[in-house]
């Protein structure tokens, strides 16, 4: 079964054309991973798919139904069902941690508060947050600001994930720790689109990678294939450039 | 417990200057101070005029004899300082409000928003609180009241808050697009993302300028002493009038200092408490 369904979309900013037709299909429990060059599309083709953007040809279907469709432009169904982390975290800095993850699913899914905050300390258990309920952002360290933005979007229960270059702006020692919970979250069979420049983590948690150029999927394969036998130039000369930063 | 069971008290860390090296320089500005101060007190005291200035001005027997009816008027501004400041801290959120909204449905509040925020700023105060004052209670329409105090408090409502608004909405302007972003994703309504991420964030960013405004509201009240509202400045301009003697509006404006003072230093301990914030933030 298909959750995601891209089809033949279409974006431009102003003059500039961003995503250039692009198709792509995710199923259940499928994690695809997005790489490419900054400015090739990946983020804009994420943020079109829980439409924090407007696309301007294509549609996108979620379980086979149009995200234009007038079942998605009530109760924010769209957004209780497609999650999505950034790469700057975004929590809100005003708020606890416990208040950022009950925010949605108390004020936009009318989950009362108690339960909201039980399934909150559940997940934050989960992920290895225990006591960090009371605390406010500033007082973490970006790996964990990640994880709890990452906690945040898990809390209306999502069927899909999206990730945006996640790990980009966390110092090395604390990347792990996040890839780590998205392994996880895989195990569980959650439905992922990632959005990555750790060509390593690709390999190991994707089913499928895409990579992009100028808003094109150039080539999609499994990731054993595409990062060690690519076929297309672009994509070679892309992980040659990857392996001679030293990041593969 | 008693002060030796005690563990002792780390040794305080030596302060590389010495006693004598802090010492001397505050005692150097000491001395300076005075003899500066002292001096020009001494010379402005030994004009040949200075004994009808002081007389003139610095009676004290006709600020005491002014300070009853002064104070009673200095209440009056204080009471209608502290009502309009709820009142404009949340007519200008509104306004602000009104201002931030998109979308075609809304259009007509953010018009209003900005030709209300244009035309009101564009006056000077005195003449809005001359309008309102006098003009409002002149048109005697039944049910609404009739005194320039209620009336010149509006004026001074509808004035500071189209300042007030700007100020907020520099504050929402200010906060980070992912913030908005976040909000979306996460299912937020406009309405939501307003209420619940950007204005608690906005509000805790211009509060120090908002401070500011109240500090000039604080002194700006004694506008509507000119549409006969008895305050501070209106009875020192009695007593004045009877007697001759400036010494009343010495009372007032001494009343004045006493209350923005602290307003002052309030609000320089309000930005620099944000600014440690944001330093903290950005380390």
């Amino acid at each position: 079964m298909q959750r995601i369904r891209i089809d033949n979309v279409t974006k431009y900013y102003g003059e500039n054309l961003v995503l250039d037709a692009v198709d792509l299909d995710v199923g259940e429990h499928e994690v695809v991973c997005l790489i490419g060059a900054s400015g090739s599309g990946k983020s804009t083709l994420l943020r079109c798919v829980n439409k924090l953007v407007p696309f301007d040809h294509g549609t996108i279907y979620l379980d086979d139904i149009s995200i234009d469709d007038d079942r998605f432009k009530f109760g924010n169904e769209l957004h209780k069902r497609v999650g999505i982390v950034f790469q700057a975290y975004n929590l809100f800095p005003h708020m606890n941690v416990l208040d950022n993850i009950t925010l949605a699913p108390r004020k936009v899914h009318g989950v009362v508060r108690a339960t909201a905050e039980k399934q909150a300390l559940e997940l934050l258990s989960m992920f290895g947050l225990d006591g960090y309920a009371g605390s406010f952002p500033e007082r973490l360290s970006g790996g964990q600001q990640q994880r709890v933005a990452i906690v945040r979007a898990l809390a209306t229960q999502p069927d899909v994930l999206m990730l945006d270059e996640v790990t980009a702006a966390l110092d090395p020692e604390l990347i792990g720790g996040v890839l780590k919970i998205i392994r996880e979250l895989k195990d569980k069979g959650m439905t992922m689109i990632i959005v990555t420049h750790e060509m390593g983590f690709a390999r190991d948690v994707a089913d499928r990678v895409c990579f992009l150029e100028g808003g094109r999927i150039l080539e999609e394969a499994p990731p054993d294939k595409l990062l060690s036998r690519p076929e297309h130039p672009r994509t070679q000369q892309f992980l040659q450039r990857i392996i001679e930063a030293g990041r593969l | 417990m008693s002060i030796e069971s005690r563990a002792p008290a780390p040794p305080a860390p030596r302060s590389k200057a010495s006693f004598r090296e802090r010492f001397i320089p505050f005692l150097i500005s000491a001395v300076s101070v005075t003899v500066v101060f002292g001096l020009a007190a001494r010379v402005v005291t030994s004009a040949q005029h200075w004994p009808r200035i002081k007389l003139q001005f610095f009676n004290l027997e006709a600020i005491q004899a002014a300070f009853p009816t002064v104070f009673r008027g200095f209440l009056t501004n204080m009471t209608v300082w502290v009502i309009a400041l709820v009142a404009i801290a949340i007519w200008a959120l509104v306004l602000a409000i009104f201002r931030s909204l998109n979308g075609p449905v809304l259009a007509p509040l953010k018009v209003f928003s900005i030709l209300y925020i244009d035309l009101i700023r564009g006056i000077p105060s005195l003449l809005l609180v001359l309008l309102f004052g006098f003009g409002i209670p002149a048109l005697q329409i039944p049910g609404l009241p009739r005194t320039g105090l209620f009336w010149g408090g509006v004026a001074m409502v509808m004035g500071y808050s189209a300042y007030a608004a700007e100020v907020y909405r520099s504050g929402m302007e200010a906060v980070h697009d992912g913030q908005r972003a976040a909000a979306k994703a996460l299912g937020l309504s406009q309405w939501q993302t307003m209420r619940y991420a950007i204005i608690p964030q906005a509000v805790r960013n211009v509060l120090p300028a908002l401070l500011n405004l109240a500090v000039a509201l604080q002194k700006d009240v004694a506008l509507l002493s000119v549409i006969g509202v008895r305050d501070a400045v209106r009875e020192a301009q009695i007593y004045t009038a009877r007697t001759f003697n400036y010494s009343s509006l010495i009372a007032a404006a001494l009343l004045f200092l006493a209350a923005t003072i602290p307003m002052a230093r309030l609000t320089d301990y309000v930005a620099r408490k944000d600014q440690e914030r944001r330093f903290q933030r950005t380390v």
